[in-house]
């Protein structure tokens, strides 16, 4: 009898304010260890939390991007623990009234295709600091420069049915977040991190099965690993008769194996109550629908959108989609007068390979469409073309490039007819085979034309002078 | 009198108070110095006018102790809105006062650092928690004192002390900068020889903090006018806060006080708040609970001593910091506080507490929106006792704030102020308002202070 892995993720994004979440330190990554703290985020007797009402308008909008229901009232909760990176004793997060909840994110499954994953909620809290067990022999070290940086969690439904729907909802996750501008989502600077939970039953069985939960998984790839063999663990332990145990496990990617906490690490009663030092947050209606209506055009949209007007497939709007910067910049060359698919065919190679080494586009979108118009009018090959794309630079005109490089098409009928005879003049072999009747070495005899002017002969000009001269 | 005179006089009186163990840190040097800084600033709202607060309120250059091993030593590297607010006015900030530890207490045997004696009394104590700034205002060494109150920790002190003492509307008074206790009812307080003291110090330390989120957004405290009677006003008599059993010689002095408020014209009506008799119960579960997350920073990692014995793991260190670090009543009050926030018990303590804290509040604004203006009850049960008498009966001495605890939990201002004196103690009567009725109440305490002999004996 065959499994279903059930999994469920949730994802901790770093909101991306110049701020903390609770006091005007900056919150900066990769600075000297415990520069960027006041008595605020080092819990100092006395200090008090204020909130940063720019990590509530990220959260808000987060919420808005993945279709949340907004709350008008949520209440920070303190979620108590000892641990040296904290700095008092407790965080402060959201509990029962979370600022949003009930939302969905759209995927697309590789064993299912399109499909919407539930949210659960989204709340607000604070980082904790970190502790370097490195820097000093036999010591660690605390650093807080993270301690106080706002954080949204976004919790999903368990409606994933394996690692690759899991990593995929990741990817839809971070392209909804990066084009809301809500985070940079980077995993390696510690903006964007996962725990993922995951049990597995019988198929056609309806009652979840018992869960474990996978923590420091450092990036999707590893998500999807972690999942993979944690979901074979369990079922081995199933099939053996065994019983899965909650536990939380932590993932050690060098042997792509979770092993369990002790279970001192993971038996926390944090005694939730309300944060008595912050009022509930209060937002108006009003203020909620601006938000909303500022929402910028997102992933999902953009790709039905790509596709109505521009006619393209599924697979290309897919790919402009990925990024913001890319399907701004296609839909720039098609404004600039080039024709859509073709435009789709240069951002999705030429385009994105530079892009994606430099980060930046090295041909203004107005130069791309005339060089494709070029193209388009018989004035350059589209050989040629992709050789004057990587000459091209900022004002560059793709005409005055192709020039330059010797790349415009010949098609005065003079000088083809010169080629022609000089060709008709070094293959007699070839010239009486294709008289005698074997007309496919036509295409033999026009590559020696294009060899002999050195790839300059306009192809389509070649052809007519050719067969005139041959039959002639 | 210079700022220097008065710097120098209060230095003496410091001195010669020593007795009363009521400071825990002040220097003759730190006055003179702040004396220069005053006169420098030429006129100013407190012209040099001397200060104590409260050793759990943050200060620049002194120590802030909360009265407890856990920091000894330990200077705050920011400074309280509030003694911000003092400086800039003029003040000088004459002492950091002794109180129970954390203001965990009702008579300041709970610090550290020795308790505090009452200035009538040696044997007895001043009340608390905030017992070394009402003793220093009862022994004439400063017009005014900063303390702070949780659940009655100015108002009972200085009642015991024959003081004034106001608690003003909750979110009046910044508290930045004021050490966390129990922070849904923590409340910078103000203690005061007299109404105008309390008022001009009170009047200078409110209003609203953009660093205090539940800082209200309103002007400071306005000052008394000076009214001279009752009359218009409606003043009620909570049948809950005159128990039959109340001490004789409150009861005589309160009697007396009502007497005043009906000769002066005001209206006396008896009321009802059922629920106050829940206030002390409902108070114990929710400031140990706020507590309980409120004193869980000091753990001895990033300040205050850390001593743990050699070769100790990270509970070594948590255990052994806390466990030397608190007094026993802190010990007890964060265990309680663990125990009704966790898992299995929060309902039946913390959200019962809750509801009933909501309780509580919903009698006072029933009575204020049936036509009371302001109610008036004793402060304290009895006069001040005896030091020991209740130091091994936890209920006993938390019953000595049964009269003032719920308007802390209802986030109302109250006043205490001197009515007369039992046995040659002070007796101490209180008047209620409703929230951000701060100075109609300071009013009421005023007209009370200028028609009662408070000095003199009621029976």
């Amino acid at each position: 009898m065959s499994w279903e892995t059930v999994v469920g993720l949730e994802v901790h994004v770093q909101l991306a304010t110049r701020s903390k979440m609770f006091c005007g330190c900056a919150a900066i990554f990769g600075e000297e260890p415990n520069t960027n703290v006041c008595p605020v985020c080092l819990g100092l007797p006395g200090a008090l939390p204020v909130p940063n009402a720019e990590a509530v308008r990220l959260g808000v909008r987060a919420a808005l991007a993945l279709g949340c229901t907004i709350h008008g009232t949520s209440i920070f909760s303190r979620k108590n623990y000892f641990y040296p990176d904290l700095p008092k004793g407790y965080q402060i997060s959201q509990f029962d009234r979370p600022l949003a909840t009930g939302g969905q994110l759209r995927i697309v499954s590789p064993e299912r295709g399109e499909m919407a994953v539930g949210i659960t909620r989204l709340h607000l809290e604070e980082d904790a600091g970190k502790l370097l067990h490195d820097r000093f022999p036999g010591m660690t070290a605390v650093d807080l420069n993270r301690a106080g940086i706002p954080l949204a969690e976004i919790v999903s439904e368990p409606d994933m049915r394996s690692p690759a729907e899991a990593r995929a909802y990741l990817t839809a996750m971070k392209q909804v977040l990066l084009y809301a501008g809500i985070s940079d989502c980077s995993m390696e600077q510690g903006s964007l991190r996962v725990d993922a939970n995951v049990s597995v039953r019988r198929v056609g069985e309806t009652e979840l099965g018992t869960k474990t939960e996978i923590k420091n998984l450092n990036s999707f790839a590893n998500v999807e690993r972690a999942l993979e063999a944690e979901r074979d663990r369990q079922i081995q332990v199933l099939e053996s008769g065994g019983r899965v145990t909650q536990v939380t496990m932590l993932y050690d990617a060098a042997v792509g194996q979770a092993r369990p906490m002790r279970s001192k690490e993971a038996s926390h009663d944090y005694r939730y109550f309300p944060e008595p030092d912050l009022p509930p947050l209060v937002l108006a209606p009003v203020w909620v629908e601006q938000e909303r209506a500022a929402l910028p055009e997102l992933p999902d949209a953009k790709r039905v959108r790509l596709g109505q007007s521009y006619g393209l497939s599924d697979y290309d709007t897919g790919v402009l989609s990925s990024e913001v910067a890319l399907a701004d910049y296609f839909e720039l060359v098609v404004g600039a007068g080039a024709d859509p698919k073709t435009a789709a065919n240069w951002v999705m190679s030429e385009v994105m390979t530079g892009y994606n080494e430099t980060g930046v586009f090295a041909v203004q979108p107005g130069r791309l469409a005339a060089l494709i118009r070029l193209v388009a009018d018989g004035t350059v090959s589209l050989q040629a073309a992709k050789k004057v794309y990587l000459e091209l630079q900022g004002e560059d005109d793709p005409r005055v490039v192709a020039k330059r490089l010797g790349l415009i098409q010949v098609r005065d009928p003079g000088a083809l007819e010169a080629w022609v005879d000089e060709v008709i003049a070094a293959c007699p072999a070839e010239v009486t085979r294709f008289r005698g009747g074997e007309e496919k070495l036509l295409g033999f005899l026009v590559g020696q034309v294009m060899k002999r002017s050195q790839g300059k002969a306009d192809p389509k000009g070649v052809q007519p002078v050719l067969l005139r001269r041959l039959r002639g | 009198m210079s700022v220097r005179e008065i710097a120098t006089e209060v230095g003496q009186k410091l001195e010669a108070a020593s007795g009363l163990n009521a400071t825990l840190h002040w220097s003759a040097g730190d006055l003179r110095h702040q004396a220069e800084v005053v006169e420098a600033m030429g006129r100013s709202a407190l012209g040099g006018m001397p200060v104590a607060v409260k050793d759990n309120i943050a200060t620049l250059g002194t120590p802030t102790t909360c009265g407890s091993r856990i920091l000894e030593g330990y200077e705050s590297p920011f400074e309280a809105t509030v003694i911000r607010r003092l400086r800039e006015a003029g003040a000088l900030i004459a002492a950091k006062t002794n109180l129970d530890e954390f203001a965990m207490g009702s008579s300041t045997e709970h610090s550290a650092f020795g308790r505090v004696l009452h200035p009538i009394d040696p044997a007895r104590v001043p009340g608390g928690s905030s017992g070394g700034s009402a003793a220093l205002v009862a022994a004439g060494v400063v017009p005014a004192a900063l303390g702070s109150e949780t659940g009655g920790s100015v108002r009972q002190p200085a009642s015991f002390c024959g003081v004034v003492g106001v608690k003003p509307s909750y979110g009046a008074v910044s508290r930045y900068g004021l050490v966390a206790f129990g922070s849904s009812l923590d409340c910078v307080s103000v203690f005061g020889r007299t109404v105008d003291d309390a008022a001009r110090v009170l009047h200078t330390i409110s209003g609203h903090d953009p660093l205090d989120a539940t800082s209200l957004d309103r002007p400071p405290v306005a000052m008394p006018m000076g009214r001279k009677n009752f009359s218009g006003l409606t003043i009620g008599l909570p049948e809950e806060y005159f128990p039959s059993d109340l001490d004789s010689g409150v009861r005589a002095a309160t009697d007396r006080a009502v007497a005043a408020i009906r000769d002066l014209g005001g209206k006396v009506v008896p009321v009802s708040l059922p629920h106050s008799r829940f206030a002390v119960p409902t108070y114990y579960i929710i400031a140990p609970a706020e507590a309980s997350a409120n004193l869980a920073r000091y753990d001895g990692v990033r300040y205050g001593p850390s001593r743990p014995d050699t070769a100790v793991d990270l509970r070594g260190l948590y255990r052994q910091t806390r466990g030397r670090g608190f007094g026993p009543e802190v010990r007890r009050r964060i265990l309680t506080g663990t125990y009704v926030l966790s898992s299995g018990y929060y309902d039946a303590y913390y959200g019962k507490a809750q509801r009933m804290r909501s309780a509580i509040a919903a009698d006072f604004q029933g009575v204020f929106a049936g036509g009371v203006d302001l109610l008036f009850t004793p402060t304290t049960p009895s006069t001040a006792f005896k030091a020991g008498e209740k130091t091994d009966d936890p209920v006993a001495m938390y019953l000595a704030d049964i009269f003032v605890c719920a308007v802390n939990l209802a986030g109302l201002p109250g006043v205490s102020v001197a009515i007369g004196r039992s046995e040659g103690l002070p007796v101490g009567g209180q008047f209620i308002a409703p929230y951000l009725e701060d100075t109609l109440m300071l009013e009421a305490a005023g007209v009370l202070e200028r028609n009662l002999p408070a000095t003199e004996e009621v029976r």
